[in-house]
């Protein structure tokens, strides 16, 4: 049972790297970046179901606060470069490499 | 190998006292003149002749005393301070007036203060004519002090000194690069005779824990082994480079570009024999040493000849001089190179030399002066109308360089020649040669200055020098006269006690050498009138034979120095500048320009996409992931 949970996970992180690598926007890469997350969570819950035990459950756990937060952060952070630019696009905001 | 008795100096008592005075008062000229000379103004040059005024003055006086005093109380020392002392090492600087060094005060002093006076008239329209002065001054110091030293550190002290000065000196006009370039080129080969002194003084501190004169005699003949040999070669390439001997002669020539006086006093009557006194003052290291001894007798002779031979060629009036100069100084060298039966010699003949030739000089100073600087012999002619006290007074120092009878030069280079004889038939016969070409160039000189026919421009209106002038010459022309006669009965007892030379029989009538040496003088002034007295001497010089082009062109000394030395060195510090530049810089050049070049690949990396971080990350994730797996598996 362990091996199909396990797929799925995989599969939903490398969609995840895949968003992140391939689109423009933010948002876009935001939510991937989400996924991913959620990949490693599922992988978590999976192998503490496999073992018995709650460690994996709890780090979940923590693994969805810091996400929230972060959420937060970023969902700021990419309003306030709209605002500026008028694009959310990742490729536009290259300041840092002058 | 002769032992010879060692007196040793008395202590200083009354006037002796103040033997340093002689030197304080022109190194006191020399700080006054050069620091505050602006103040000073006009009173410089005077306060420059009333400063080796008081030190001749001085000198009189303490050779009155000594004459005075019986033989074995002659030798004075006098310990001023002690210079440095560390651990078993102690260096005093004391003074020795003994027979020897006194003899030279009253040459430095008497002949430099008749130059101090004559340069009042010479230098008169020369703007910086008080540092000229100071210059003198400083020179006159330092040489007192070389000849002073009771040891040879201290003497070295001096013997940098004049050094010091002679550069100044030469280059004293030194807008004009021809002398600056003298005096750069005396300077250097002046230390590579130095690198010679400061072995040897090395080498007698590591020997005898001293360089004091008393302690070298008294240690000399304990020395085993290369040592005497070693140190006596040494002293002699010093000697060489400061008296202009071969192989180290090329910078006197060209140091004729300083002032006339400067010439007569530094590169004529003074710090050039300072070589012959070194040698003479070693004579306990000389006496140990064939080998030495007999090196300096080759170089005196070789250098007679050599000197002879340029002073037969050159038209400057003044490289004649030069070229005579470092013929008569080889004829010291040669003397004092012969050994104890030379020593007294060669210090009569330097003594003799440094009047005549120092009147010379001023003569041609003075004939310079009167045809407006020019020094061409072949603008000169008939000269002896026009400026008779200067022609008479170069007449007595002619007759007693050649060594007319009764002259100055006449007892002191029959001297030389005899013992040269003694020595061996060889060395005597190229000494009583190099006798005859010296009448025959200096005949030449005179002919072509003073006798003929008029030579010179239109423009130019020769005049006799003032008075200022003149008098110098008339006392240096009687000592040119007067001084052999006056020394040659006495001065080989005088110096017996300095020398350890015992004195010879001295007969007014001629031996068989002296008369040959009277043949070959005047078969030398013949030719001379033969080839430059009968006919026209032309104005511009012909082209001249193979030995005549050789001696103007200084035997190619300049040729020797410059393939030997000069362009060795060129090639060497060339390679240095390639290895520097292309190996060392090459090799450290690599590391910079491979951090460099990373830095820059690197920089690329950081292309401000974000997406393109991602893309990195995600395979260096894959890779640890790889190398864990693959870590698992193996």
């Amino acid at each position: 049972m362990i091996e199909q949970y396990l797929y799925l996970a995989a599969i939903l992180f490398t969609i995840g790297a895949i968003g992140v690598m391939v689109r423009r926007n933010a948002l876009v890469a935001f939510m991937s970046v989400e996924l991913m997350l959620n990949a490693a969570n599922l992988a978590l819950v999976a192998f503490a179901w496999h073992h018995g035990s709650f460690d994996g459950q709890v780090a979940t756990f923590f693994v969805m606060v810091v996400a929230a937060a972060e959420v937060v952060v970023g969902l700021a952070i990419i309003v306030s470069i709209y605002k500026t630019r008028r694009s959310t696009s990742v490729d536009n905001a290259n300041l840092l490499n002058q | 190998m002769i032992g010879l008795e060692i007196v040793d100096p008395v202590a200083a008592t009354g006037l002796f006292g103040y033997a340093w005075l002689m030197i304080a008062l022109p190194a006191l000229g020399a700080l006054l003149i050069l620091g505050f000379g602006r103040f000073l103004g006009k009173a410089g040059p005077a306060l420059a002749v009333a400063t080796i005024t008081g030190s001749f003055a001085l000198a009189v006086a303490l050779f009155v005393q000594q004459l005075a005093a019986p033989a074995d109380a002659r030798a004075v020392s006098v310990p001023l301070y002690t210079w440095f002392s560390t651990g078993a090492w102690q260096l005093d600087v004391g003074l020795l007036v003994d027979q020897l060094s006194i003899l030279f005060c009253l040459l430095i002093t008497g002949v430099g203060g008749l130059i101090h006076v004559y340069s009042l008239g010479y230098m008169a329209h020369d703007e910086r004519k008080g540092r000229f002065f100071g210059y003198l001054n400083l020179f006159v110091a330092a040489m007192l002090v070389l000849v002073l030293a009771d040891n040879y550190l201290v003497l070295f002290v001096g013997w940098e000194g004049v050094g010091l000065a002679s550069y100044l000196l030469i280059g004293f006009w030194q807008h004009k690069p021809s002398a600056a370039a003298a005096a750069k080129k005396a300077f250097v080969m002046n230390r590579v005779g130095d690198l010679g002194m400061v072995l040897a003084i090395s080498a007698m501190l590591a020997q005898f824990g001293s360089s004091a004169f008393s302690e070298v005699n008294h240690g000399a003949a304990n020395l085993v082994g290369p040592w005497p040999t070693a140190i006596g070669l040494l002293l002699l390439l010093g000697a060489c480079g400061k008296s202009a001997q071969v192989p180290l002669q090329a910078w006197l020539l060209d140091a004729m570009e300083g002032p006339t006086p400067v010439s007569a006093l530094i590169h004529a009557a003074t710090m050039v024999t300072a070589g012959v006194y070194l040698v003479v003052r070693s004579h306990a290291i000389f006496e140990l040493s064939t080998v030495a001894a007999t090196t300096v007798v080759l170089v005196g002779t070789v250098t007679l000849l050599a000197g002879a031979w340029i002073g037969c060629a050159k038209d400057d009036i003044k490289k004649v001089l030069a070229g005579s100069t470092m013929s008569q100084i080889g004829y010291m060298m040669l003397a004092a190179g012969i050994g104890p039966a030379g020593y007294a010699f060669a210090i009569f003949h330097l003594l003799t030399h440094g009047a005549f030739k120092a009147n010379m000089f001023l003569g041609a100073g003075s004939v310079m002066h009167g045809m407006d600087d020019d020094v061409e012999m072949r603008h000169y002619g008939g000269l002896w109308k026009y400026l008779p006290v200067t022609f008479w007074t170069f007449a007595c120092g002619y007759l007693a360089i050649i060594g007319f009878p009764l002259t100055s030069g006449y007892f002191s280079k029959d001297h030389i020649i005899e013992a040269a004889f003694g020595q061996s038939m060889l060395i005597g016969s190229l000494a009583l040669l190099g006798a005859g070409v010296t009448a025959f160039y200096m005949t030449r000189l005179m002919l072509m200055t003073f006798g003929g026919a008029k030579r010179w421009a239109d423009g130019v209106h020769p005049h006799e020098s003032p008075a200022v002038m003149t008098v110098p010459l008339v006392v240096l022309a009687v000592l040119s006269i007067g001084a052999g006669a006056v020394m040659n009965w006495w001065i080989q007892e005088w110096l017996e006690p300095a020398t350890g030379a015992h004195a010879h029989e001295v007969d007014l009538l001629p031996t068989p050498i002296g008369w040959a040496t009277m043949a070959v003088v005047a078969l030398g002034v013949l030719v001379g009138w033969l080839v430059f007295g009968r006919r026209e001497v032309p104005a511009t010089a012909p082209q001249g034979n193979l030995v005549a082009r050789a001696g103007r062109n200084e035997l190619y000394g300049n040729s020797v120095n410059d393939v030997l030395v000069v362009q060795p060195v060129l090639a060497m510090s060339r390679a240095a500048v390639t290895t520097d530049a292309k190996g060392i810089d090459g090799f450290v050049g690599t590391f910079t320009d491979a951090i460099g070049g990373l830095s820059v690949a690197g920089r690329r990396a950081q292309n401000g996409y974000v997406r393109s971080y991602a893309l990195t990350m995600v395979l260096g994730v894959l890779a640890v992931g790889a190398v864990l797996i693959l870590g698992l598996v193996g």
